[in-house]
């Protein structure tokens, strides 16, 4: 619990909130993206590099990419509201949230990963992660591999109909 | 001359040594970060005038020669100009992300800088995954394009940044597949590694860098092309060339911001270059044994200076691509070579046992083989439509 | 092959880059202003006045005749004659201008003072370097500024020049000879006046003397 991790987890909470609760929707995106690095932060931090690099890699330079031409290629005109959108019920929503919460903390706490404590942190290096994708889990990936073709496939046949139909 | 070689590590020692031992690491960071900071922004300036003046020369006119000898002090007028001018934001401009957008450009683009060996034992951070490092950082600096398209409330900056980044992310998968074939080959991320792998020559005659075998060449040619196209330099530069849509996503840019993008997108040219050599090119080591007396440091400045001398020379020669040729070429070509790039490179490695006489050359002709014969097809197949035009009024 | 075109292309950059620095012909630049192209001879830009000989008041060719000011297009020339009149080349007393302004900021360069002007006194300088500080006054060329010698002018427009001093000289000669031929014959004239009165005046010879 050292200042690091304060700073880290201060950050990531602050920008998530921001991500939610600003009114422009250009600011929210960019707050979510400063979430996915102090993310990609903590993952440094705990010296689990693949994962951390690949956050930056993927989330940063493709996820964040996406929403941005999301909102860039469907709002053209810029639609601030003027006031908060602040629901009446505002009070059932907290509640699930910290319903929600509360279950998550517990089904952590009791689970395998906590109750075994590890003195040394495993040195895992990138051929490691190639090794175990490439032998163990070779299924998944090559599955993760014919979604994303699908995927792909899929927008090329979205995108060409819309032609189409001009 | 292995003192002249380690002359700035001996020096950045001898520095930190003078600091109390609490006090240390934070002086060892600092010294390793300040002279990327002051050397690589000063071979910005020199950069822009040896482009000025070497386009001039390729166009059959002199550069700027008046400012300083032959011209060399031109870039501190340039700066001195930039620093000067006055810094207009459009009043519907959303400020915020205006201010941010330059440095959301420069900062990744300064951490890539750090995991890059400018010589022996001169990396500033030698980590294990320094290549991903490297394209994790390059790919954070798309998104300042966008933020600066979309700050500037102009629609025709938002259709500059959206070309820009569309072209950004496109060329970004034939660079990392390119590089690819090298980490396949060298077995590791770490950068002091892929550079160790180039250090036993073949011959006292070839060296072993990754250039002279056939999927290094064409990776090398491949990554050039695409490293070309990440840094918006011509042919690629239809985001922020002069007479395209008024500068594009820099349009509502002036003075010192402006000056931040330019240098942004130079440091971002010089450091993918630095990556190219330290790849494909053999990083800091000399290409003849009989070399070595070259302090390590120089030779890496000697390969970047005729890197960027390359890059102004493909800037002089060829006319700008159209957004969608620019697409094509690299989802239609680029793409499935570096694809047969990575069976060369698979088979090159494979073949490491052949026992057959000219083991070598038999190796060396099948993986070019491989890739000739493809973009010779590829060639055919295109060529109906680049045929010779006729023009039927023009003599 | 593909990108055939493209290493051609850097091959004639190449040769143009290592050309500039060793052949004349690839690097076409002239640093105004240490260097100035070589004019043409026929360019022109402003008018000048011309005179002969070393000074310029007494050998201005001008003789205010002011054919140029009514013919320019623009109005630009203004002239004030002068009372005192001056011999000209062929000795002949003409008028000359006391003032003779040009405003080179309304004048443009058409030529016509020039081909109208009977005199050869008005021809078109190729002095182009004439940026001033100041809009008005600097560029309103008065008479001291406008008159340039014969010498200028035959070494700016060679060919005309000499043409212009064959036809002046030619006309010289014609008037000489004239002058002459009425010398002669005046004398001749005079001769025989003189042969007359004599002859008339030999019958009372001693008397009256020949007056």
């Amino acid at each position: 619990m050292d200042a690091g991790f304060v700073i880290i987890a201060a950050l990531t909470v602050v920008s998530a909130l921001a991500a939610m609760s600003l009114r422009n929707l250009v600011h929210c995106a960019l707050c979510l993206t400063i979430t996915f690095a102090s993310l990609a932060a903590l993952y440094l931090k705990l010296n689990a590099q693949f994962v951390g690099l690949a956050q930056v890699l993927v989330y940063i330079g493709a996820v964040a990419i996406l929403i941005v031409f999301a909102i860039l290629l469907t709002r053209s005109d810029d639609q601030t509201p003027r006031a908060a959108i602040l629901s009446p019920a505002w009070w059932v929503g907290a509640g699930v949230a910290v319903a929600a919460f509360c279950v998550l903390a517990a089904a952590i706490c009791s689970s395998a990963i906590v109750k075994t404590a590890s003195t040394t942190a495993p040195a895992i290096s990138v051929e490691g992660i190639g090794d175990k994708l490439m032998k163990d889990y070779v299924l998944p990936l090559e599955v993760i591999g014919l979604l994303l073709t699908a995927a792909l496939i899929g927008a090329v046949i979205i995108a060409m109909q819309e032609r189409k139909q001009t | 001359m292995e003192a002249v070689d380690q002359a700035f590590v001996s020096l950045k020692h001898w520095i930190v040594g003078l600091f109390p031992p609490v006090a240390q690491p934070w002086a060892s960071i600092l010294l390793s970060i300040t002279p990327i900071l002051i050397f690589f922004p000063l071979l910005f300036g020199i950069t822009t005038i040896l482009e000025r003046k070497g386009l001039g020369r390729m166009q059959n006119r002199l550069g700027p020669n008046r400012v300083g000898p032959a011209g060399f002090f031109q870039f501190i007028a340039d700066g001195l100009k930039m620093l000067t001018k006055e810094d207009i934001v459009p009043r519907a401009a959303d400020h915020a992300v205006h201010f941010i957008a330059p440095f959301v450009l420069l900062v990744p683009v300064l951490l890539a800088f750090s995991v890059l060996p400018y010589g022996r034992n001169m990396v500033p951070i030698d980590i294990d995954s320094g290549l991903l490092f490297f394209f994790a950082v390059g790919s954070a600096t798309e998104l300042s394009v966008f933020m600066a398209g979309w700050s500037s409330c102009n629609k025709y900056s938002l259709l500059g940044a959206m070309r820009g980044i569309a072209q950004m992310i496109s060329y970004e998968l034939p660079l990392v597949l390119a590089s690819l074939t090298v980490v396949m080959m060298v077995g590791s991320l770490r950068l002091t590694e892929i550079v160790d792998a180039q250090s036993v020559p073949y011959w006292p005659w070839l060296p072993r860098w990754h250039v002279f075998t056939p999927w290094g060449c064409a990776g090398f040619l491949l990554f050039l092309v695409a490293a070309t196209a990440e840094s918006n330099r011509t042919p690629f530069d239809i985001p922020e060339a002069e007479s395209e849509i008024i500068a594009g996503y820099l349009v509502e840019y002036s003075g010192f911001k402006y000056a931040l993008f330019f240098l942004g997108e130079y440091l971002g040219l010089f450091a993918v270059s630095s990556l190219g050599i330290t790849l494909f090119l053999g990083g800091w080591l000399p290409p003849f044994a009989f070399l070595s007396f070259i302090p390590s440091w120089l030779w890496f400045f000697v390969k970047l200076l005729s890197m960027i001398f390359l890059f102004i020379w493909i800037r002089g020669t060829l006319p700008r691509l159209r957004t969608d040729q620019l697409m094509a070429f690299a989802w239609k070509f680029m793409l499935p070579m570096t694809l047969i790039n990575i069976v060369a490179a698979a088979l090159w490695h494979f073949s490491r046992g052949w026992e057959v006489p000219f083991a070598l050359g038999l190796r060396w002709l099948s993986c070019a083989a491989i890739l000739v014969v493809p973009y010779w097809i590829f060639g055919r197949a295109v060529a109906t439509r680049f045929a010779k035009r006729i023009y039927r009024y023009a003599t | 092959m593909l990108g055939s075109g493209i290493a051609k292309g850097m091959i004639e950059t190449a040769r143009n880059f290592v050309g500039s620095y060793t052949d004349e012909s690839r690097l076409v630049t002239v640093e105004y202003p240490e260097e100035r192209l070589p004019l043409k001879e026929a360019s022109r830009n402003f008018p000048f006045l011309v005179y002969d000989g070393e000074d310029a008041a007494p050998g201005l060719r001008c003789v205010a005749c002011q054919i140029c000011e009514k013919e320019c297009p623009p109005q630009c020339i203004y002239i004030v004659k002068d009372t005192a009149k001056k011999p000209d080349y062929l000795g002949k007393m003409q008028f000359q201008p006391r003032v003779f302004d040009i405003d080179v900021s309304v004048c443009m360069s058409c030529q016509i003072c020039v081909e109208v002007c009977p005199f050869e006194a008005i021809k078109m300088d190729t002095e182009y370097e004439l940026s001033t500080s100041d809009r008005f006054d600097g560029l309103l060329l008065k008479k001291e500024d406008l008159w340039k010698s014969n010498e200028y002018y035959q070494k700016i427009h060679p060919t005309e020049a000499t043409e212009v001093d064959r036809r002046l000289a030619e006309e010289k000669a014609k008037a000489e000879a004239k002058a002459k031929a009425d010398a002669e014959k005046a004398k001749a004239a005079a001769d025989a006046k003189k042969a007359a009165t004599a002859t008339a005046a030999t019958p009372s010879a001693p008397t009256s003397p020949a007056a």
